[in-house]
């Protein structure tokens, strides 16, 4: 097979709302395993890719929980059974004193969750890419919108694909170096 | 607005006001045997009102100066909450019949055996209190009654420099209230006990308000949402921007009340701590352990569900359990001065919150009946 050697097919559009309309389309053409590039948030163009709901708000709920009784359980255990101490007579157990440092660490770690896993679920770092490989594709950064339909997706079929895409109000469409 | 609803406006105001005259004669006819009670659900009720005419008076301004399109599908609903200010300074007065009922500052026998409240008599005295309350209600009715007016010219004629006035008074006008409902509060409720002293209280009151307000808009929102303009500009967005303000603000009030709660608990001073050993013992301790449950852990859970913000009928939902707790919140602010002994709920405190209530709502629909429900700038 021709697309083994491929990593996809890429078209380019000149402005947001064709890369819509080409989103749209290919999912609507079966296209499942894409994605579109573009200088700035283009709104709607996740749902139009058909991206489902992403894991991350509750990698950062149990990050916020991990982080709450962290610290709550640090606190409680080191001032009633590690190092008791008395301060003012107060009780061992003294929990209004621990929650402003359980709030910090529940927000610092739903923080770093966040941050984590944003890296993780994207893929990051990734040193190489092989979108990187369309002669064209540095625009992406500046005026142009691509969306690649890959190789690897069950419906990919190099001459089919190819006539979809350049059907589309597509200023070039080309192949994708794995 | 057209025909239909204007006269659907009018029923409900006839029946919102019936309903609230109703309870409050009952009440009226129950202050002939306990007065002193009359008045501590008077002033309970009166509170919870007055926060929500206050809160949007506020929220009005806040989105004058920081736009956006949750705040031009409920302006009308907050300009109207403003405009009922008038009224409720009229609701002020047969507070005034009760002063020395309710404040012991305005007992002169108890001042004269108080040291404390002789040195604070300069300020707590009823001549000085009446001035200070005409002082703010002065400052709020002239507020909104330019915010209103100006925002009426700017439906008429669009022109921008109508905003641009809106937004100069707002900045100021959000100043002035900032500063007359943190006197307000110390005021109002912080001298019932007049011992006892908390600087974060004025915050406390506002962050309550703000929160009362966007539940009670949510909750009219929900039952203006089917009618026409509101069906063809609402949106998830929307109810999904008011669902996280209502978790900042709920966050916000944990924030402050849990402050407070723990720079007294620290201090452990004998002229602060009485404040809460009062509210945090027999029933009042159970009322306040259901509030730390129910005026934060159970809507900050599920408020943090984009699906329940993005769904009206459930944000509606929890914005009616929202206000129920606002009213609970304030009851163990304000009874525990009265009844040390432990947790009492007279039915005047049942009744009061409903005849208020009516009559506070009667204003508001007859403001909001008044103007297109929509604003003409858009910007939905």
């Amino acid at each position: 097979m021709e697309s083994t050697r491929l990593y996809g097919l890429m078209a380019e559009f000149d402005n947001p709302a064709d890369l819509l309309a080409a989103a749209r389309a290919a999912y609507a053409e079966g296209y499942r395993k894409m994605d579109a590039y573009s200088p700035m948030p283009v709104h709607g163009l996740a749902e139009a890719l058909g991206v489902q709901k992403n894991p991350l708000p509750l990698i950062v709920l149990l990050g916020g929980l991990v982080g709450c009784l962290t610290a709550f359980g640090m606190l409680w255990a080191i001032e009633t059974i590690i190092y008791p101490l008395n301060v003012g007579g107060r009780p061992f157990n003294s929990w209004p004193a621990f929650i402003p440092i359980t709030f910090e660490t529940t927000i610092l770690f739903a923080a770093l969750a966040a941050v984590l896993g944003m890296l993780a679920l994207n893929g990051l770092p990734q040193p190489y890419h092989p979108v990187f490989n369309a002669p064209r594709f540095a625009l992406a950064t500046h005026n142009r919108f691509f969306l690649c339909i890959e190789a690897s997706d069950p419906k990919f079929d190099l001459v089919a694909t190819r006539r979809f895409l350049e059907n589309l109000p597509s200023r070039e469409v080309v192949e994708v170096a794995p | 607005m057209n025909g239909g609803a204007v006269a659907e406006f009018d029923r409900f105001r006839r029946r919102v006001l019936a309903a609230g005259a109703v309870a409050l004669a009952v009440c009226a006819a129950g202050a002939a045997g306990n007065p002193d009670q009359f008045f501590r659900s008077y002033l309970f009720a009166y509170l919870f009102w007055i926060g929500i005419a206050l809160g949007c008076f506020a929220i009005v301004m806040l989105h004058h100066l920081v736009g956006g399109s949750w705040g031009v599908v409920i302006r009308r609903l907050l300009e109207s909450g403003a405009g009922t200010l008038p009224v409720m300074a009229v609701l002020t007065l047969p507070l005034l019949a009760g002063l020395p009922r309710l404040y012991v500052w305005a007992r002169p026998e108890a001042v004269a055996g108080d040291e404390l409240l002789r040195h604070k008599a300069p300020y707590l005295n009823v001549p000085f209190f009446l001035g200070r309350l005409a002082f703010y209600f002065a400052v709020w009715i002239a507020l909104a009654y330019w915010l209103n007016k100006w925002s009426d010219e700017q439906d008429r004629t669009l022109r921008p420099e109508v905003k641009t006035r809106l937004q100069w008074l707002s900045g100021p006008g959000l100043v002035l209230y900032g500063l007359t409902v943190t006197f307000a509060s110390v005021d109002l409720v912080m001298s019932l006990e007049p011992h006892w002293f908390s600087t974060i209280y004025g915050i406390l009151f506002m962050t309550g308000e703000a929160l009362a307000t966007i539940a009670f808009v949510i909750v009219a929102l929900w039952l203006l949402a089917d009618r026409k303009p509101m069906s063809d500009v609402l949106r998830p967005t929307h109810f999904h921007d008011l669902g996280n303000l209502m978790l900042a603000f709920l966050m916000l009030w944990a924030y402050v009340s849990f402050s407070q709660f723990l720079i007294i608990w620290s201090g452990n001073l004998p002229e602060e701590i009485p404040w809460y050993l009062r509210r945090l013992s027999g029933g009042w301790g159970w009322m306040a352990a259901a509030l730390l449950v129910f005026h934060f852990v159970v809507p900050f859970v599920l408020l943090l569900s984009r699906y329940n913000k993005q769904r009206l009928r459930i944000l509606a939902a929890i914005a009616g359990g929202v206000l129920l707790v606002r009213l609970v919140d304030l009851f163990w602010i304000v009874m525990p001065a009265f009844h040390s002994g432990g947790l009492a709920v007279h039915w005047m405190d049942v009744l009061m919150p409903v005849g208020i209530g009516g009559l506070w709502l009667a204003a508001f629909t007859w403001q909001l009946k008044r103007r297109p429900l929509l604003p003409a700038e858009g910007g939905y």
